[in-house]
């Protein structure tokens, strides 16, 4: 398992267990959690599951994948070099404890 | 070797489902509900023989083969003829029936012009149209809605987004009929389509042509993209006939399945109008719902492996859409037409590197029109029985009867 934790804009901390392999969009979905829409499904399409990695974990997460870019200037909050789709953020045991924060706002 | 549709025919791996049934047939086109059913049950993978072709429609296995564009090429074309063997209809589409790395230089383009940023920018252009367009049927009461206002509002909206300067509706609904009706077998249907090609597709092409395009719509977009050096001035026609095959029946389907789904059921109408925040997600709930593009293919490009059964080279691969979005396993009660479901995952506008590019736009015109709908309309009444459509790809309907009644 690896365990993942989404700080809403308000600051409440949610933590989830998912698996290697799933996105860090698609463990929200899974879980109804509120903060990330994921409106396209994970192909890339839109800029709904927009997350900023904790800084602490931008070095294991890695860079952005191709297109994403393009993509997250889409997004509806504002774009940092934190900035992630979280759909192109796959869990890997190395990714066991990711934080990441949630914009205020998706769409 | 004889091709069966086009493709080589292959022999299933032992232990593979085999059920003689034919996907394309009208009856199971008009109302597929018993066949995704059945399909699902006869295991993760079936064979069927009538066309040499292997199946999927449980939901994981369906996105996986679907996405998996590793081993399921789309270069050797996403309906039962293998590019590879036959020449196709017409040349190759460069952002469909293409693999990495052409894909991905294609799909940048067209990404990039059907961003969701670009979309907000059509936004007063399509809640506008979609306004009048309401105004007037109300006016009309009872409507036939698939001609008045499924095919109405994008043959509207859509050439202007794209920058035609020539508007022919049905052309353009009746080329997307096409491409999608030669996905599936060499049948009556598939023929009676393509019976117009010649009359349809060089309009078609003309419309394409930079000159027949104004500079501030999509259609420019991608023409910057030849001005740059990233496609050729060929290319980037191809690419805005892109626009035309799978931007006009695609979202004509979407609303009248949206109009179907909605009449059918009043109270998630009522939910609907009850709460605006609902537009978005209940149009994705009509997409899982209905699923419009209902079976697209693959070919395996090397042998590999479907749960577990090996596939060799060559083989088609229908992926039944569908019967994945209809799958209790994944949604629990499918046959639920909620408008608060949120089901992110379902596969209507596929998956992976290949999911439809043009969803943004998609999402855009219906957002518009369940927009206009919500606030003008007080009930949705069948008026008639709905009739569908059959098309070797999409779920459309022929004809539905509906009243509005307003506020």
């Amino acid at each position: 398992m690896v365990k993942v934790t989404y700080v809403a804009h308000d600051g409440t901390r949610t933590e989830l267990e998912g698996d290697p392999g799933d996105s860090v969009m698609s463990l929200a979905i899974a879980n109804g959690l509120d903060g990330i829409v994921g409106e396209c499904g994970g192909s890339m399409m839109c800029a709904t599951c927009h997350c900023y990695v904790d800084e602490d974990w931008q070095a294991a997460t890695g860079a952005r994948m191709d297109g994403e870019e393009d993509m997250l200037e889409s997004a509806v909050c504002e774009v940092t070099e934190r900035s992630r789709l979280s759909c192109q953020i796959t869990l890997s045991e190395a990714l066991d404890g990711l934080v990441v924060h949630l914009p205020e706002e998706q769409v | 070797m004889t091709l069966i549709e086009g493709h080589k025919p292959i022999t299933p791996a032992g232990g593979v489902a085999v059920w003689d049934v034919d996907p394309y047939d009208t009856e199971i086109l008009r109302d597929p509900l018993e066949y995704y059913a059945n399909l699902r049950a006869q295991g993760e993978l079936t064979y069927i023989p009538r066309y040499s072709v292997l199946a999927v429609g449980r939901y994981e296995i369906t996105r996986k083969v679907f996405s998996d564009h590793e081993n399921f090429v789309s270069s050797r074309g996403v309906g039962l003829n293998d590019f590879k063997l036959e020449d196709p209809w017409r040349p190759p589409s460069i952002i469909l029936e293409v693999d990495q790395p052409d894909h991905t230089r294609t799909r940048k383009v067209m990404s990039r012009a059907l961003s969701p940023k670009v979309v907000k920018g059509f936004a007063e252009l399509f809640q506008d149209t979609a306004d009048r367009l309401v105004d007037d049927l109300l006016e009309k009461g009872t409507i036939e809605a698939v001609t008045d206002l499924a095919e109405a509002f994008p043959t509207t909206v859509f050439p202007k987004a794209v920058g035609m300067k020539d508007v022919n509706a049905r052309h353009l609904v009746d080329y997307g009929a096409m491409v999608f009706n030669a996905v599936g077998p060499d049948n009556a249907l598939r023929r009676e389509a393509m019976r117009h090609a010649g009359e349809i597709v060089p309009w078609i092409n003309a419309a394409c042509a930079r000159d027949r395009l104004s500079a501030d719509g999509l259609g420019a977009m991608v023409y910057a993209s030849a001005d740059d050096g990233t496609l050729t001035e060929a290319e980037a026609g191809m690419l805005v006939r892109s626009f035309l095959s799978a931007g006009v029946d695609t979202t004509v389907t979407g609303i009248g399945n949206a109009l179907w789904c909605l009449s059918q059921n009043p109270d998630q109408w009522d939910a609907l109008k009850a709460d605006p925040k609902f537009i978005r997600p209940a149009f994705e709930e009509v997409l899982r719902y209905t699923s419009p593009v209902h079976t697209f293919g693959r070919t395996a490009g090397r042998d590999t492996e479907i749960a577990g059964f090996p596939v060799e080279e060559g083989s088609k691969v229908i992926c039944v859409l569908g019967a994945a979005n209809m799958d209790p396993e994944k949604w629990g009660d499918p046959e639920v037409f909620r408008v608060d479901r949120k089901p992110v995952g379902h596969v209507a506008f596929g998956a992976g590197i290949h999911g439809c590019v043009g969803q943004n736009i998609a999402r855009g015109e219906l957002e518009a029109v369940l927009g206009a709908l919500i606030r003008k309309v007080d009930r949705i009444e069948p008026a008639a029985e709905a009739v569908w459509r059959p098309n070797n790809a999409i779920r459309a309907l022929d004809r539905l009867p509906i009243t509005l009644i307003p506020n």
